[in-house]
């Protein structure tokens, strides 16, 4: 056997190119460097790094070069929140603005118990699968939660959890408000809150009363209730459901100690603050 | 090769041999960036520039290098290192020297680096033996039959996109792979035109 022409040969042809290669590359990236603003490489670094895309970019490095060469808002990190909108306002030397801190809420009440499930299905274990059958939900109720918890696994945060009761539950601590269960839920039953919101509807059905008792114990009924009795004039009727203004609710919760299907959720914050404390 | 011989390669290439719908090569692109034209486009424009270049390259590799050593069977290593090298090399150049191609191409250029289009194209040349002359046209050719059907395809896509009258469950995915199937029965069509 030719040692020289099995062995030798072979492996220094390929350590050969491999390296001329190497050191072709490495002299180009010299050559042709192009000179990037600087101040991108330190918003890249005052940027936690989490690639969520919540900001709307395609991850971190991309909302850096937004901010210099887009023009991109500060305070878009939602995540960092406002100490990184500082950081970023600091290098830009701009106003930081104000960052509202924000967290996911489910828009839904109907649990297995609530809300019947009225298919067995039997396909791929996700939630965007599950939406494409005829009906568009193995329950009951088209709007609703169909469970599968697609919003889990795509959470890079772990703040979503399924509970037993067949819905995901937000912990508010861990959630940064990226929007990417938002995005990803089928029936949309993910809506952005400002932290500090406490009143809140749970449900997303914009059927009329009657169909949605049909299907669910938990659902809103557009029965206009909580509008009038409303102190600030914070919730309106958009197609047969309530929805809560946060920018001008007082968290009073009277809407939510008469709703006749119970279905405006509130006291959440204040667990949330209790934990933290 | 004749003069006359060249250019029916070239046709056969782009619409006999098509290298996505009769050959099967570069599937994943041909699926995963054909719901916009404009960025079908850009891929396909990407693909014919990188093709061509590591077509030269690949075949000076084998024909200076690996014959010459006896050692032909490293051909699928060392193409790939010389693509991968290559595509790497444009991309520092062009955002260098051409920042307005470098960003219509874009994220494109990195993406086809591992495309088994640009390999498959590579290996043809090799395979069937053909002269510098041959292997450039084959490659310009079985480039501009990528660009050709992912633009197809891309315009279809366009257009099936909102149809209500596709049931729910083959929208999407499955409806592409379907209108793919299609398109490739009919440039079976094209099978004979060229002895």
């Amino acid at each position: 056997m030719d040692i020289m022409h099995v062995f030798v040969t072979p492996l220094l042809l390929m350590g050969i190119m491999g390296g001329v290669f190497g050191v072709l590359l490495a002299i180009a990236s010299v050559i042709f460097k192009v000179h990037q603003d600087e101040r991108i490489g330190l918003i890249r670094a005052a940027l936690p790094g989490a690639n969520c895309g919540g900001c709307g970019y395609p991850g971190c490095d991309g909302y850096a070069s937004g901010v210099v060469n887009d023009g991109a808002p500060v305070n878009k990190c939602s995540v960092g929140g406002a100490k990184v909108a500082e950081k970023i306002a600091a290098i830009m030397g701009v106003d930081a603005g104000e960052s509202v801190p924000m967290r996911a809420f489910v828009k839904c009440k109907g649990t297995c118990t609530a809300s019947p499930r009225q298919l067995i299905y039997d396909g791929i274990k996700d939630c965007r699968s599950a939406a494409t059958i005829p009906g568009g939900s193995p329950n009951a109720c088209p709007f609703g939660c169909i469970g599968l918890g697609t919003c889990v696994s795509v959470c890079n945060f772990g703040a979503l959890s399924m509970g037993d009761d067949g819905l995901p539950k937000v912990d508010g601590d861990k959630c940064v408000a990226c929007g990417a269960c938002v995005a990803a839920c089928p029936k949309g039953i993910f809506t952005l809150i400002p932290k500090a919101a406490d009143v809140v509807v749970a449900c997303n059905s914009h059927w009329k009363g009657q169909m949605v008792k049909s299907v669910c114990s938990a659902g809103c009924i557009g029965c206009t209730l909580c509008t009038k009795l409303c102190p600030v004039q914070a919730i309106t009727m958009v197609n047969d459901l309530a929805v809560i203004d946060q920018t001008k609710c007082i968290k009073c919760g009277k809407c939510a100690e008469k709703c006749p299907a119970k279905c405006i959720k509130t006291g959440e914050r204040v667990e949330v603050l209790a934990k933290s404390a | 090769m004749t003069f006359t011989e060249l250019v029916l390669l070239f046709i056969s290439s782009i619409f006999v041999h098509n290298i996505l719908l009769s050959r099967f090569l570069g599937c994943c692109p041909f699926m995963g960036v054909s719901s916009k034209l404009k960025t079908a486009q850009g891929m396909g424009a990407a693909v014919v520039f990188v093709i061509v270049l590591a077509s030269l390259m690949t075949w000076l590799t084998y024909n200076y290098l690996l014959v010459p050593l006896h050692l032909e069977y490293l051909y699928t290593l060392s193409f790939i290192l010389v693509i991968a090298a290559l595509v790497q090399f444009v991309e520092l150049a062009l955002k260098k020297l051409n920042p307005v191609l470098y960003k219509s191409l874009g994220i494109f250029l990195p993406l086809i680096t591992t495309n088994c289009a640009v390999l498959g194209v590579a290996v043809l040349n090799m395979n069937e033996g053909y002269g510098l002359a041959a292997a450039l046209v084959n490659a310009l050719g079985s480039s501009l039959g990528f660009l050709l059907a992912i633009s197809l395809m891309a315009g279809i896509r366009e257009r099936i996109e909102g149809n209500d009258g596709i049931p729910n469950s083959l929208r999407g995915l499955p409806m592409a792979l379907i209108t793919a199937g299609l398109m490739s029965i009919a440039f079976m069509g094209f099978t004979g035109i060229i002895k």
